[in-house]
Formats: structure tokens, C-alpha cells, sequence
């Protein structure tokens, strides 16, 4: 058994670490949360400069045609910096619905730009309160049209493709759409992490083309959920580390009653418990992008195991960090609301810690039944 | 044992009633007032009727009423959507300071202002250096004459921008150990040489405040207890926080969990169907009927003339995180839409993301989750204290972040 990365992939983390630091300092996240520009453009440049955007995809579309754990590395150290882009909604789930369920053409058509940059993708699923299903579906295709309202679609205001949810006379359908077209109108919405930016996407007769076979949508949607949970996991796993690293920062510095309040039990044991379940997340992150990398049959367990270990892990440690700070960690001055509202973005994005928690309890049952 | 209200307070409750029905201010008087203006609207309207500070001494602006009055009172206003929140501190905090040690000309000149609403308190006890281990101010007093003179900063200040008064402890003699050398005053917030910063909350707003003190005089007669008392004094005013703060009342509760679990769906049924969610609520309907009923407990203690002892802080302690693990899972019950924070387009106007940044404070505020924690170890349990590295030395060569 070797579950561990490799040296190379150990020296792209690294890379990313070093590059990372520099270009995504939490001056840049904060430039984002409080500015109008709904994205760091300058970092997305570099971003894709550096080739992350074209990561998983294959050569021969103009990809890297690297594997799922320098994906995974990736995403890790991205969500370690809380990097204020649409990387997530572009690569993890448009690129990736394009790999799993795209024809040839559609291939060829988006992969080069998405690998690029030149094109950003998103996924627009959401109509409603609450966990969506194929039933409620209101965004209708119909001979190549799409009609209806998304919201919220993550990075729908800036993205120029998106992957949308809808349903039609055979069922549910993945689409395909250009959003810089006539019939789609646009409208940025307030969120909990204004560092990443949200928007209600309207269609109106706005020529689209479907991705996989006509009723086989909300199937593909969950597939392509199943690979995004690893890579979203990853960011979790990563700003979580965050979160606990400020913790401890502080507590080294902070005194209280003549002593750090890191000497306190109160708080070490409050870190401690954010230590195990990052590492108890980080544990499941490796058997998922493991699953992702070899198309792994338990990819839905390993995926879920993830989600659910990872979502918690963030949730605790970025609220345990706010009050590690005190009165400080409530500031809008100190960068301790950055995890806290990133964690909960990752936590809903792609559906939340209930719904992921019981397509485990499915998915071990579809196992053992077989 | 019984929770029906005498043939006495059942005739009290019907007059409360009556007057809060036909004085509950209506929209359209309020319309065009900011939050300031609306608290301050209808706290004036209840003292002039005699329904503000009931408790309190006619003589001070209250009615003389007992406490079981007062919780009536509480309950049936509770049921109006009532703008308050700004005397909080004032009326919970200081006035009960004042009340118990200042003097009677005193009181007679601030109380009945503070119960009308017309003058607004605020509490100037953190520090940067100070905030659980408010012993460790350093804010400096000197005297001078007939008054002291005071260097230094005070931090978190919840509503110094909008008070007039404010109550606060300051150090006095650096060379005795922390405790001692601590004295406390009321101050006007208007005084030369204080100037008020506000601080940004994670929540958005700006509620609380940076108050700087540059040679800002203080006359002798308006320090509380004897010099050096300080600490004693304070005790009074945070032996009342957690009564006045108690369990974060406001923001979301189960009530708002489980009305929004009946319009969401979980699978491909109401979220409210769904047994996980219906655990998840019986365990905070569990955690908030037992702070409602150990709160009647304390009632039933002090109607009897008891003092509520720490035991109520545990108020906080279940609320505040309470509050937070409820607005989190409300969001995910929201599923993708709960990162939507928009007053149109969001659930509830917007309630469970805001409390969801607003609950953290809440944990801070008013002695922290670990501090509540230690008072009831220590103070309620009997536990000893951490081994102490600041008592018994001059406060000057307690060990600091930079020595
Ligand atoms: C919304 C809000 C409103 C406020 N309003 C006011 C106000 O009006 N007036 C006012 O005077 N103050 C106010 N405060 C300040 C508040 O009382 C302090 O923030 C609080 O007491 C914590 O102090 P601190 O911020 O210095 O944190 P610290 O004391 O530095 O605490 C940092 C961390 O260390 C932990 N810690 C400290 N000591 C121990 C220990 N012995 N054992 C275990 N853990 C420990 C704390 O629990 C916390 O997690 C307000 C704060 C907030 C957030
Ligand atoms: C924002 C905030 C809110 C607080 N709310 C409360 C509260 O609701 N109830 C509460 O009991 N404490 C409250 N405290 C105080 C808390 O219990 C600790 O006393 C304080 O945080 C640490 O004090 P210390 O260790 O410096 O002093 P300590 O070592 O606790 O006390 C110093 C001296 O004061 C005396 N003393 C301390 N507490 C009491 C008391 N309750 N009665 C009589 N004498 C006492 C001690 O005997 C000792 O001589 C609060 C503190 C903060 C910062």
C-alpha cells in the first residue's frame, strides 16, 4: 500500500504553496469580499497561466491530461487560501460535466477554451429552497431552448458557459448553453461570501444543447456531483487548515490572566478537536481522490465520506477560530470571517451535509446489496 | 408547584394587555424613524403611562411592581414586535450599579432619564489587554483636585456612538496587585477629550466601538464605591449581564427552524418529515424548554426576594451556541439558496444568514463560552481555579504578551 502522493505531486503542492502566498495573501480575499470586482481577475490570469484550469483535461484537448490528485492538490491549497475565483464552478463541475458527458464535438468545442481560460464554465442547478429534485424542475428545454430562472448559479455573473439542470418532454436533461447570448439576462445576488460571487440566470428561448442523452440529466448530475465532492472536500480540508493555523497564531500571542491563553485546556482542546476532524476529513479526501483518479466503483462512499468529513471539519474549526479570537474574531478588520463564510459557501454549493450523508447510507446499501 | 397566575397577577396581566394594545406604536408612526428614534419613541411612551423599569422605585421612574409583575409585563410585551434593544445595558446593567452605589441625590438625577429612554447608558469595561480578564485594564486615572484625569482605551463598547452616559472601570494604582488597584465612575459620554471609533462587525454592522480617552476629567463624586473598589463594584454590573443577556432571545429559534422545515424539502418530502430534522429539533425544543423552565425557577427565587446566583449562566452558555448550530442548519435546510443574504430574494427576510453572523458574537459578548464555563465550574461546582500566575503581584509585573 502507498497511500501517500508523489514526490512530483508533493512538488506541485509546494509550487502552489510558494505561488499562492504570494499572489493570494488574505489581502486579496478581502479586496474581493469588499470591493465590486465580483472575482480576482489578476489571480484567475495567473491562475490559468500556470495551468491549474487544464489540469484533468487531456491533451488532446489541449489539457495537461494530469490525474485527479494533482487536481486534488490543487484544490487543497486553493481552499487553503480562500483564493476568491470561480475555479470550483469552472473546473470541478462544467469542465468536469463536459469530460463525463460531452460528445466529441461538444469536446472540442469547450475543453481548448475552458483549458485556456478564455472561456469560465458554472454549474446552474438551484431554483429553490431546499434540496432540488428532478420532480420540481421548472427550467424547461424544449427544441433547443431553454426557458426558466437558475438561482443561485456560483460565479453565474461572470462564467461565459453553463451546465444547466433542466427538464424537457423525456426527462430531466443537462444542458449546455453560451451566457453571452441574447436570450440570458443576468443579475448578481447578495450572499454570505461576497468573495465569490452569485447570480440569478434567466433564460429566455436561449439556444442550448444537451449534454448526455435526453432523461439521463439528473442521473448525470449526480455523477458529476460525486467527482466534484472529492475536489470540493479537498478545499474544505484546506481552508479548514486555515482556520485552525490562525487559531493557534493567536493563541500563542494572546494573553489572558498573566499567561497565553494557549495554555488554557478550554482552547487546546478546542484546536485539538479541529486537528482530528481535519485529519479524519483529510484521511476520507485521500480514498476520494483516489476513487476519482482510478474511476473506482466505491467513488459515490469515498466521494460522500469526504463531503460529510470535510464539510463538518470547516464548520468547526472556522467558527472555533472566530472565537478563539474573541471579541477580534467578530471584527470585520480581522480575516477570521473569510473561513466562516467560505465554509458555508463549499458546505450548500453542490447540496449540504444532510443530503450528502444520506446518498452515503444509499451507496453503502447499493454496495452491500450487490 | 403551579405556572397559573394568582387571581392577582391575572388582573395585572389584563391590564398590561389593555395598555399594550392600544399603545403599541403603529407602523405608520414609525415609518420614518431610524432604530434610535423608534426605541426611543416607545420606551418614552411606556414611562409616561408608568409601564417603563417597572420594578425600579416610583422615586428612580419605575412602579415599585415585584419581579412575577415584571415577567408579565415581559410576556405579554414580548408578544408585540416592539423596538428595544439600545436601553439593554443602561437599564439591565448600570442602572443596578448605580442603584446600589451611588447615591440617592444621584440616582434620583439619572434613573428616571435611563428608564425613559431619554438618556442611554453604555458599559466601558474591555480593553485591548482586557476583555475575559477584565482585571488587566489598564485605562489609567489620576487624580486631580476634585477630579481624575484618564489616558487610555477602552474596546467593544456596544452603543458608545449613540450613549449619553456610561459606566467603567479604571486603573488607578498600577503597583497594587490587578484587583486592587481598580476604581470605578460613571462618566458623560460628552466630555472633552473622548473620541468614539466604530468598529465593523463580521455581521455588517457597527454596533460597537473603539472609545479613546485623551485627559478626559471625571469628578470625584462620580466614582462608585471607595478607591481601589473597582473590582467589587464591576461584580455588581456582571452579575446583572447575564440576567439582562441571558439566552440571546432574539434571531432564530426552534419556532423559526421548525416553521421553515414545514416549507423545505429534505428528499422528496417536507424537510419537517424527514427524522433527522425531527431529532434535531427535539433536542433544541429540549434545550430551550429547560432554560425557559430553570428561567422560572430563578423567577420563583426572586419573587422570594433570593438574588439569582451563577447558576443563570448557563443562559448564555446553551443559547449562544445554540443559536448558531440552528442558523447553520437552517441554511442547509435551504440547501444551495442558503448563501443567499438578500432581504428579497432570502427566506425569512434574511434572519438565518444573519444570524448565522451575528451568533458568533453572541459566544464573545458578555463573558465568553469558556469563561461562562469556568463560572459555573468555579462559582456553582466549587471547582478550584486555574493556578493563578497574576494575583498576589503588583499588576505592573503580571506577564503580558510583551514581558
Ligand atoms: C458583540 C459584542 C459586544 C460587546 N459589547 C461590549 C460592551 O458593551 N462593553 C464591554 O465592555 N465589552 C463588550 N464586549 C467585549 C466582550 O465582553 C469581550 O470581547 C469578551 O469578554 C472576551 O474578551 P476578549 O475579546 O478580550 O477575548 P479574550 O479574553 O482575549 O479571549 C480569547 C479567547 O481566549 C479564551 N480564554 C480567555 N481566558 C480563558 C481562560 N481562563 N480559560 C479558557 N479560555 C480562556 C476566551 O474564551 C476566548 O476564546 C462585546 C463583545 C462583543 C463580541
Ligand atoms: C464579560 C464578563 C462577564 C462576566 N459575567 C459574570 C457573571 O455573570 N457572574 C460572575 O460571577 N462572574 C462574571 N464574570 C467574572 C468571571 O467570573 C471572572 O471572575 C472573571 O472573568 C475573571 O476574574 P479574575 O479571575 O480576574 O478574578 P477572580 O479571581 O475570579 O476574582 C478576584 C476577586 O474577586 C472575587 N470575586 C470574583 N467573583 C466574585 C463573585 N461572583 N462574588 C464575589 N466575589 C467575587 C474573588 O473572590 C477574588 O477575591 C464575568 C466576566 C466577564 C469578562
Amino acid at each position: 500500500m502507498n497511500f501517500e502522493f508523489s514526490d512530483e505531486q508533493n512538488m506541485l503542492r509546494e509550487q502552489a504553496q510558494t505561488f499562492l502566498r504570494a499572489e493570494c495573501p488574505p489581502q486579496a480575499v478581502r479586496q474581493v469580499l469588499d470591493g465590486d470586482a465580483p472575482f480576482d481577475r489578476a489571480l484567475w490570469q495567473k491562475v490559468v497561466d500556470m495551468g491549474w484550469t487544464a489540469t484533468a483535461i487531456p491533451e488532446a484537448y489541449d489539457g495537461l491530461g494530469l490525474s485527479y490528485l494533482e487536481l486534488s492538490v490543487i484544490a487543497e491549497e486553493l481552499g487553503r487560501a480562500l483564493a476568491p475565483i470561480p475555479f470550483s464552478s469552472s473546473v470541478y463541475l462544467a469542465t468536469e460535466a463536459i469530460l463525463m458527458a460531452g460528445s466529441e464535438a461538444q469536446k472540442t468545442a469547450w475543453l481548448p477554451k475552458l483549458a485556456a481560460g478564455a472561456v469560465i464554465g458554472c454549474l446552474a442547478a438551484a431554483e429553490t429552497s431546499g434540496q432540488a429534485s428532478a420532480a420540481k424542475l421548472a427550467v424547461r428545454y424544449e427544441d433547443g431552448k431553454l426557458s426558466g430562472s437558475k438561482r443561485p448559479v456560483a460565479d453565474g455573473d461572470v462564467a461565459d458557459l453553463a451546465v444547466v439542470m433542466a427538464t424537457s418532454e423525456s426527462g430531466p436533461v443537462l444542458c449546455l448553453t453560451d451566457l453571452n447570448q441574447a436570450g440570458v439576462a443576468r443579475t448578481a445576488i447578495k450572499t454570505l461570501d461576497p468573495s465569490r460571487s452569485h447570480a440569478e440566470i434567466h433564460f429566455d428561448q436561449a439556444a442550448a444543447e444537451v449534454l448526455g442523452g435526453l432523461g439521463e440529466g439528473w442521473d448525470l448530475l449526480q455523477a458529476l456531483y460525486d467527482r466534484a465532492a472529492v475536489l470540493f472536500a479537498w478545499e474544505q480540508v484546506g481552508g479548514s487548515e486555515t482556520a485552525l493555523e490562525m487559531a493557534k497564531d493567536y493563541s500563542l500571542g494572546r494573553f489572558a490572566f498573566g499567561r497565553p491563553i494557549a495554555t488554557y485546556q478550554a482552547i487546546k482542546h478546542k484546536l485539538a478537536q479541529a486537528y482530528v476532524k481535519n485529519t479524519l476529513a483529510r484521511g476520507n479526501c485521500y480514498y476520494g481522490a483516489w476513487a476519482l483518479s482510478t474511476d473506482a466503483e466505491d467513488l459515490p462512499i469515498a466521494a460522500a465520506s469526504a463531503r460529510v468529513s470535510a464539510t463538518q471539519a470547516y464548520y468547526y474549526a472556522s467558527k472555533e477560530n472566530i472565537q478563539t479570537h474573541g471579541g477580534m474574531g467578530f471584527t470585520w478588520e480581522f480575516d477570521c470571517q473569510f473561513p466562516y463564510r467560505r465554509s458555508k459557501l463549499l458546505a450548500v454549493n453542490i447540496g449540504s451535509e444532510a443530503i450528502w450523508q444520506e446518498k452515503l447510507i444509499a451507496a453503502i446499501e447499493a454496495q452491500r446489496a450487490a | 408547584m403551579d405556572f397559573n397566575d394568582t387571581a392577582q397577577e391575572a388582573a395585572f396581566r389584563e391590564e398590561v394587555k389593555t395598555w399594550l394594545t392600544t399603545n403599541i406604536p403603529s407602523n405608520s408612526e414609525l415609518e420614518n424613524l431610524d432604530y434610535i428614534q423608534r426605541a426611543k419613541l416607545w420606551q418614552k411612551r411606556k414611562y409616561d403611562a408608568g409601564w417603563a423599569c417597572i420594578r425600579w422605585p416610583k422615586a428612580h421612574g419605575g412602579r415599585d411592581a415585584s419581579a412575577i409583575e415584571q415577567v408579565i409585563f415581559n410576556q405579554e410585551e414580548a408578544k408585540f414586535d416592539t423596538p428595544d434593544g439600545i436601553f439593554s445595558i443602561g437599564q439591565g446593567m448600570c442602572a443596578p450599579t448605580m442603584m446600589t452605589w451611588a447615591t440617592d441625590e444621584q440616582n434620583e438625577r439619572f434613573m428616571p432619564p435611563l428608564a425613559s429612554g431619554e438618556e442611554v447608558w453604555c458599559q466601558l469595561f474591555s480593553e485591548p489587554a482586557g476583555g475575559s480578564d477584565l482585571a488587566a485594564l489598564r485605562t489609567k486615572a489620576v487624580k486631580d483636585g476634585d477630579d481624575w484625569v484618564v489616558n487610555g482605551q477602552k474596546i467593544w463598547t456596544s452603543g458608545a456612538h449613540y450613549s449619553d452616559y456610561g459606566v467603567l472601570v479604571l486603573r488607578t494604582d498600577p503597583d497594587l496587585p490587578k484587583h486592587q488597584g481598580l476604581t470605578y465612575f460613571f462618566l458623560d459620554m460628552k466630555s472633552p477629550g473622548i473620541d468614539i471609533k466604530p468598529i465593523r462587525q463580521i455581521s455588517g454592522g457597527a454596533n460597537f466601538n473603539e472609545v479613546y480617552f485623551n485627559d478626559v476629567r471625571i469628578p470625584d463624586a462620580q466614582r462608585l464605591g471607595a478607591v481601589g473598589q473597582g473590582w467589587q463594584v464591576a461584580l455588581t454590573t456582571l452579575m446583572n449581564e447575564r440576567a439582562s443577556i441571558g439566552g440571546g432571545g432574539g434571531g432564530v429559534n426552534f419556532n423559526s427552524v421548525f416553521e421553515l422545515a414545514k416549507t423545505v424539502d429534505l428528499g422528496d418530502r417536507p424537510a419537517i418529515e424527514d427524522p433527522s430534522v425531527r431529532r434535531k429539533l427535539a433536542d433544541w425544543y429540549v434545550q430551550e424548554s429547560g432554560l425557559k423552565f430553570t428561567g422560572y425557577r430563578s423567577m420563583t427565587a426572586l419573587s422570594k426576594g433570593e438574588i439569582p446566583g451563577p447558576e443563570n449562566s448557563i443562559g448564555k452558555l446553551v443559547g449562544a451556541p445554540k443559536q448558531q448550530d440552528m442558523a447553520n442548519f437552517a441554511l442547509d435546510l435551504l440547501d444551495q439558496a442558503g448563501i443567499i443574504w438578500d432581504e428579497a430574494h432570502s427566506v425569512n427576510a434574511g434572519m438565518f444568514q444573519a444570524t448565522y453572523m451575528a451568533s458568533p458574537g453572541l459566544r464573545i459578548a458578555g463573558g465568553t463560552d469558556e469563561i461562562m464555563a469556568n463560572i459555573i465550574a468555579e462559582r456553582v461546582l466549587g471547582m478550584p481555579q486555574d493556578i493563578r500566575v497574576d494575583k498576589g503581584i503588583p499588576f505592573s509585573e503580571v506577564p503580558t504578551a510583551t514581558k
